[in-house]
């Protein structure tokens, strides 16, 4: 029949439009901005830098390798490695960046920065609503507006985090462990160079003694 | 000379010079540009069509607008620094792109990729599928001047694939997901139950889009000995992919190279016999028919391990001096990638082939002595995107 097509349609079109009232699923849009969808774990926007505890200055786990500059395949990343060393969260001396830029104009968010970063260092962000008016400024992202905490990674990728925390932190008792070992032993072996130097002058003539038997 | 439809994109009338004078007389001739930014041409593609009336004398593909120096680019970065750049060759499918890249690397670099891994590939890379043709499909009908409502029903669909592909890989769009060897992350929890929901619904959604569409006398009319592609100009241009099957031409690279584990699965290669644009839409409907049976069987076979060789490095990555060319079956036709290395980090040579590309060559064969309109349609039952065909 001749435009039993054009039924079909309108009989689809209207068995949507009422449906859309009974079921959720048939209702696919959703008011954005007041409305938003629950935020995937695994999403990606750009980069952050991690830092531990209160002040981002001091917190920050990058120390400056400066392998995620060579490794970015659109080389958006700028990094100044410091002269001096300051104690990371460990207490360990290690460079920090003076300076560390991501351009994310430029950033094609493809994570690898975030993959071959050693410590845990550099993550990826979940924001997306991000639109600027200032077009270098600000796009061009310093090291202060790169820094958020360890809260913020554990708030939006939750798994992950804590995954990374749980390594981190046996990284840290271990070298806690390590560093102990050594200071004891560095202890005992003081104590015993002592009490050698205090007991070598009377066993040091023994020898002499054994040889004139 | 209907010059009013086209009003922004008619030229003035030339007197074209050199042009071979059979058939109608050059004085006729209309020459139109249709493109770059024409709302039809699926990106930045120019045709410059030269016309008798309404029908379709000369058409010149005309593209390049978005060439972005990919391979060049390949040439400088490392193995791995490329891989984010596949995603945007053909941005609706960025996980068949990583997949012919790695399995590329892959054979270059002598690498063995674990059995769940290969898995995972088959079940993203057939969902890619899926939403791919729901992609054409739904552009087709807009082509043909059903505005909104069927792109819009395709869309709804595709977006549930892309909501799976965002919980997989992080990304609606551009995945970064394939690794050499294997993949970056294993499935987050409750993804198969996700993905299972979804293809729950797509047979659904395929009845309704046949029941309303593919049997609608209109569309019928309209595509029926519509750009006919022989089977021998199918064969001997290089045409892959869906249009070379539409054409009666069987050959799916599953079946033949049966690379990863497709041997493992049964499915069937639909084959169209006219070769005409009904037949290359009727070809879509059939293989998402087709990948939701192969994507029951993966998930159902799925085992578990590990999803990387452990023996691949990120950093540091150099593949000993060799030559490798991987092809897959991506959904657009045969997709390749041939890399020469040195032994340094990165390679010699990179090349692409593109399957957008060598199927858009045949474009003036399809659209000769058609008319204006049909152009439109012809081209989108192509299934181009320009971020390929120009890389
Ligand atoms: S973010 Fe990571 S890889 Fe980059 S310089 Fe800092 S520590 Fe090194
Ligand atoms: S996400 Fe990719 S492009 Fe962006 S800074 Fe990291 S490595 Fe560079």
């Amino acid at each position: 029949m001749l435009g039993d097509g054009i039924l079909k349609g309108l009989a689809e079109t209207a068995r949507n439009f009422f449906g859309s009232y009974v079921s959720r699923d048939r209702l696919t849009t959703i008011q954005y901005p007041e409305q938003r969808d629950p935020q995937i774990e695994a999403a990606r926007s750009f980069p952050f830098l991690v830092f531990d505890g209160a002040d981002w200055q001091q917190g920050l786990r990058c120390v400056s390798c400066q392998i995620c500059e060579k490794e970015c395949p659109p080389k958006c990343i700028f990094i100044e490695k410091s002269k001096d060393k300051k104690p990371d969260a460990v207490g360990k001396p290690q460079f920090y960046p003076v300076r560390f830029d991501i351009d994310i104009s430029v950033c094609m968010s493809c994570q690898i920065c975030v993959e071959v970063c050693p410590f845990d260092a550099i993550k990826m962000d979940v924001d997306y609503d991000l639109s600027t008016d200032d077009r270098f400024g600000g796009l061009l992202l310093d090291r202060q507006r790169l820094a958020k905490s360890n809260e913020h990674y554990n708030k939006i990728h939750p798994t992950e985090a804590a995954a990374v925390d749980a390594a981190l932190a046996e990284e840290r008792a271990k070298a806690k462990a390590a560093a102990e070992a050594k200071a004891s032993a560095a202890a005992k072996a003081a104590t015993e160079a002592k009490a050698a130097a205090v007991a070598n002058p009377a066993p040091a003539p023994q020898p002499a003694a054994g040889e004139s038997q | 000379m209907s010059t009013a439809a086209f009003p922004a994109a008619v030229l003035p009338t030339q007197q074209i010079g050199s042009e071979p004078t059979s058939g109608p007389s050059t004085e006729q001739l209309l020459e139109l540009s249709m493109g770059p930014q024409h709302p039809s041409t699926h990106g930045v593609f120019r045709m410059n069509v030269v016309l008798d009336g309404e029908r379709v004398v000369r058409l010149k593909p005309v593209f390049g607008y978005l060439h972005r120096n990919h391979e060049k680019i390949a040439e400088s970065e490392t193995y791995l620094g490329s891989m984010p750049y596949t995603d945007r060759l053909d941005y609706i499918c960025p996980l068949t792109n990583n997949w012919a890249y790695a399995l590329a690397v892959e054979k270059l670099a002598g690498i063995q990729v674990p059995e769940r891994a290969e898995y995972l590939r088959v079940i993203v890379g057939e969902l890619t599928r899926l939403q791919n043709h729901a992609c054409l499909v739904g552009f087709l009908m807009q082509d043909m001047g059903c505005s909104g409502t069927p792109l819009m029903y395709a869309f709804r669909q595709r977006e549930m694939v892309l909501d799976l592909f965002e919980a997989l890989t992080g990304a609606r769009m551009m995945c970064n997901y394939m690794r050499f060897g294997g993949c970056r992350v294993d499935l987050p929890a409750g993804w198969l139950d996700q993905t299972k929901k979804v293809l729950q619904q797509f047979p659904r959604f395929l009845d309704e889009f046949e029941r309303l569409l593919i049997g609608n006398e209109i569309l019928m009319g309209r595509t029926q000995g519509i750009g006919v592609l022989s089977k021998e100009l199918a064969v001997s241009a290089g045409i892959s992919g869906p249009m070379a099957r539409a054409s009666g031409v069987d050959y799916d690279i599953r079946k033949v190279d049966r690379y990863g584990i497709y041997d493992r699965f049964a499915f069937r290669v639909p084959l169209g016999s006219h070769g005409d644009v009904y037949d290359r839409l009727m070809i879509r409907v059939l293989e998402m028919r087709e990948s939701l049976g192969i994507l029951d069987q993966a998930m159902r076979d799925l085992p578990a391990g590990p999803i990387v060789d452990p023996k691949t490095k990120i950093r540091g990555f150099r593949p000993k001096p060799g030559e490798a060319y991987g092809r897959i079956e991506a959904p657009k036709g045969e997709l390749g990638f041939y890399l020469i290395s040195d032994g340094s980090p990165n390679p010699y040579r990179y090349r692409v082939r593109p399957p957008s590309l060598i199927n858009l060559t045949v474009l003036e064969d399809l659209c000769l002595g058609h008319n204006v309109a049909d152009i439109v349609i012809i081209l989108g039952s192509v299934d181009i995107v320009l971020g390929e065909v120009d890389r």
